[in-house]
């Protein structure tokens, strides 16, 4: 055991890795499973030399690290899943301008939707869309070895480089081998932004110039990837039972050992460090001897899509199994394929009846179930935490609402406003969507609409929904949870605190100004504790013929109890 | 050990499930076993069940621990030791601490003990841990290292007591360290 060997979390590997590779400036917004990657940051960016930010959301924090790379300054940006989506329109032409100093975008997403309302959403199609070089670690080893390979190959092909995780994978836990590493340098060092328009501006006719130097990039990034390491071929030792060989990506990898350990089966296994782009000969050559292969990716069958065209060019025979045995719903475990292979190869393999359940189509074999006992407990579902304010403020809110009021529902600790005992909330989307989808029903209803959302996501994506009510003349009554911390994702600064990533001082910004300055002519800033008022000011706001808000502000009981024991 | 060990780790959020995750692991790699863990943040930790999943052994692979494959089941609420029997199998030790955090369905505590009991049968502990840590120590928050003290010295973790306070100590804030320790031997002396 080396003094170099930790027990990390994939998301402090990352940083590690990210601290090893030298960057300096770090950006993201707090989501799960990412979060831990922004906050350690946050703590330790002063005495290494680094400046970090959470940003407003993840379009700004993505704008806020390429302005860094355009600078000269290595970053890094982090967010989960959905977060890719706010940023794309600026991810896009950032593949056409490149980067100058390298940068590793994290994107962490949630399969099985452990801690993810929206969707189940496979980031990875964003490689395909943005033309970018994703990697896709499969443990915290990983995370540390290919997030300092993100910054190698965006330094060489001044391309950003997405490390896609997943929550099995940020939040999984091991020992991690890494390099004693000390920073020279831990005053923040500036860089420089020199002016260069043909690179940095899509301006046409330039724009599909660059589309053409990206698509030549990309090709000399496959011949890359063609040679790297993280793509490796495992040779079984002796001859391969039912000429079956298995491609493995992410997380899903290690289920796959674990099931080849577990049915006694030494089979080839090409294990994928790249997602995009794929190393398309090392992939015909791993093919070429097999009769069946055996596709285990987690959600969207994207790698099975590309090999099974691959395969038709180049007249390959091998049969492909992917999402016709594993589902696209749910992540992978070690019994999932277990089941898969034993199903393929037509052994015999006892295995329990709610896994058997997830294959598409069982086989003619006969599968003995041992027996799994179902304590068929009601859920515990996740609630508002003791002394919570929100508890008053939906309390208020469901007390005041006349009958047939519609509840907008949005992201964040506000979310659980649709869970019992509260039960109001009649749609639920992304974030800022409350006010936005509430602004089109009261257009096209005579319906009462209450958005109700949290302060941090009113700073996210609820200004422009705001802005788009009143200037479109609605009435609908905004309902702000003003907890004053983004505290979901475990409590991390926003705008309205004045304090930042780093927790340096900074302005504190004001609901209830920003929403004047908006054009909001109701507003009223009530403590949830004084219930009456609550109340009294909703009914009277419910009726007015222009967008009305209310900012119900007091601290998180969590915040508050750490301030305590601070 | 030949064989991976496997640990289910099941409570309520808040309860400490990740910093008791994290201090196995570590106390595992200081014997030199390979480790692997996976715990969930976030929305699910909002009072709501979670679960925590830790296997070591000479290698691992998967963070996950199978539905019936745990050697040790540790319950840190007693309705969340009853939702993990779907890791039972005939040979899954139970270690539950006999503390009931309601929640909105009307169950009553009897009624989940006498759930509990039938399946898990002779391999169950179900321990007052909350209750010895309060009496005890004033303190019922360090109920989960009484807990992982008692599967310690009562070998039902195979791993030695001097890794785990190690790792407590490396895990632990300073202030805390002292009661999280006799937290720890309290288990030691209690029988």
């Amino acid at each position: 055991m080396g003094k170099n060997k930790k027990v990390l979390l994939g998301n402090e590997a990352i940083v590690k890795g990210a601290l090893e590779a030298g960057v300096s400036f770090v950006s993201g917004y707090p989501g799960c499973p990412s979060a831990e990657i922004g906050d350690e940051f946050g703590k330790i960016a002063k005495e290494n030399g680094i400046y970090a930010e959470w940003s407003v959301n993840e379009k700004v924090a993505l704008e806020a690290a390429i302005g860094a790379s355009f600078s000269g300054l290595k970053s890094l940006v982090n967010m989960k899943s959905f977060g890719i989506n706010v940023c794309s329109d600026s991810l896009f032409p950032l593949a056409y301008t490149g980067t100058k100093a390298p940068m590793v975008i994290v994107v962490a997403d949630d399969p099985s939707c452990w801690s993810s309302a929206q969707t189940e959403q496979d980031s990875r199609g964003y490689a395909f869309l943005s033309h970018i070089p994703m990697l896709e670690p499969a443990d915290p080893q990983e995370c540390y070895e290919f997030t300092k390979l993100g910054f190698e190959i965006s330094e060489k092909f001044n391309t950003p480089v997405i490390l896609r995780i997943t929550t099995r994978v940020a939040h999984q836990r091991m020992p991690v081998q890494f390099e004693n590493f000390k920073k020279e340098n831990r005053v923040f060092q500036k860089g420089e932004f020199i002016k260069d328009y043909k690179r940095f501006s899509t301006m046409p006719p330039r724009v599909l110039e660059m589309k053409k130097e990206l698509l030549e990039k990309i090709e000399k990034i496959k011949q890359y990837a063609e040679k790297s390491k993280v793509n490796k071929i495992e040779s079984p030792r002796g001859p391969t039972p039912g000429k079956l060989g298995i491609i493995a990506s992410g997380v899903a990898y290690l289920h796959v050992k674990e099931a080849l350990e577990k049915l006694n089966l030494d089979l080839p296994v090409l294990k994928l460090g790249f997602f995009y782009p794929l190393p398309e000969k090392k992939i015909k050559e791993f093919i070429k001897p097999l009769k069946k292969v055996l596709i285990a990716e987690e959600v969207d069958p994207y790698i099975e899509k590309e090999i099974k065209i691959l395969a038709k060019d180049e007249n390959l025979k091998a049969e492909i199994f992917g999402k016709d045995i594993l589902s696209e719903i749910g992540e992978l475990n070690q019994e999932k394929l277990a089941l898969a292979l034993a199903k393929i190869l037509e052994i015999k393999y006892i295995a329990t009846l709610e896994y058997i359940a997830t294959l598409k189509y069982i086989a003619t074999l006969e599968y003995k179930t041992p027996k799994i006992i179902d304590s068929n407990l009601p859920n515990r579902h996740p609630q508002l935490c003791s002394g919570c304010p929100y508890w008053l403020a939906f309390s208020a809110i469901k007390k005041s609402a006349p009958e047939g009021t519609i509840f907008g529902g949005d992201i964040g600790c506000n979310m659980l406003a649709g869970v019992s005992p509260h039960n109001i909330q009649d749609y639920l989307f992304s974030m800022g969507s409350s006010i936005g989808i509430g602004h089109g029903i009261k257009k096209s209803t005579n319906q009462k609409v209450i958005a109700i959302m949290g302060d941090g996501t009113f700073f996210h994506a609820g200004i422009p929904a705001l802005i788009n009510a009143v200037y479109n003349k609605s009435n609908l009554l905004v309902f702000i949870l003003d907890n004053r911390i983004t505290a979901m994702t475990g409590l991390q600064q926003n705008p309205g605190m004045g304090k930042t990533g780093m927790g340096e001082d900074s302005p504190m910004l004001k609901i209830e100004e920003i929403a004047a300055s908006c054009g909001v002519k109701n507003i009223k800033v009530i403590d949830p504790v004084n219930f009456k008022e609550l109340e009294n000011t909703m009914k009277d706001f419910l009726s007015k013929d222009e967008v009305s808000i209310i900012i119900s502000r007091r601290i998180c009981a969590l915040l508050a109890k750490k301030q305590q024991n601070e | 050990m030949n064989k991976t060990f496997n640990i289910i780790i099941v409570g309520v959020g808040g309860q400490g499930l990740i910093t008791l995750n994290n201090i196995i692991a570590r106390a595992a790699f200081y014997e030199g076993y390979d480790v692997k863990t996976s715990e969930l943040h976030g929305l699910s930790q909002r009072v709501g069940s979670v679960e925590t999943h830790i296997r070591f052994g000479k290698k691992v692979y998967s963070p996950l621990v199978i539905n019936g494959t745990a050697d040790l089941v540790l319950g840190l609420e007693i309705t969340e030791g009853l939702r993990a029997v779907k890791f039972l199998n005939p040979k899954t030790v139970f270690v539950v601490n006999n503390n009931y955090i309601s929640f909105m369905e009307n169950i009553s505590k009897k009624e989940i003990e006498e759930k509990i009991k039938l399946p898990v049968g002779s391999n169950l502990r179900l321990i007052l841990a909350s209750e010895i840590c309060k009496k005890e120590l004033g303190k019922e928050v360090v109920s989960s290292i009484y807990l992982l003290g008692y599967c310690i010295f009562k070998n039902l973790i195979p791993l030695k007591p001097d890794s785990v306070l190690k790792a407590i100590k490396e895990t632990m804030p300073e202030k805390y360290l002292e009661l999280n320790k006799k937290a720890f031997n309290l288990a030691n002396s209690n029988d």
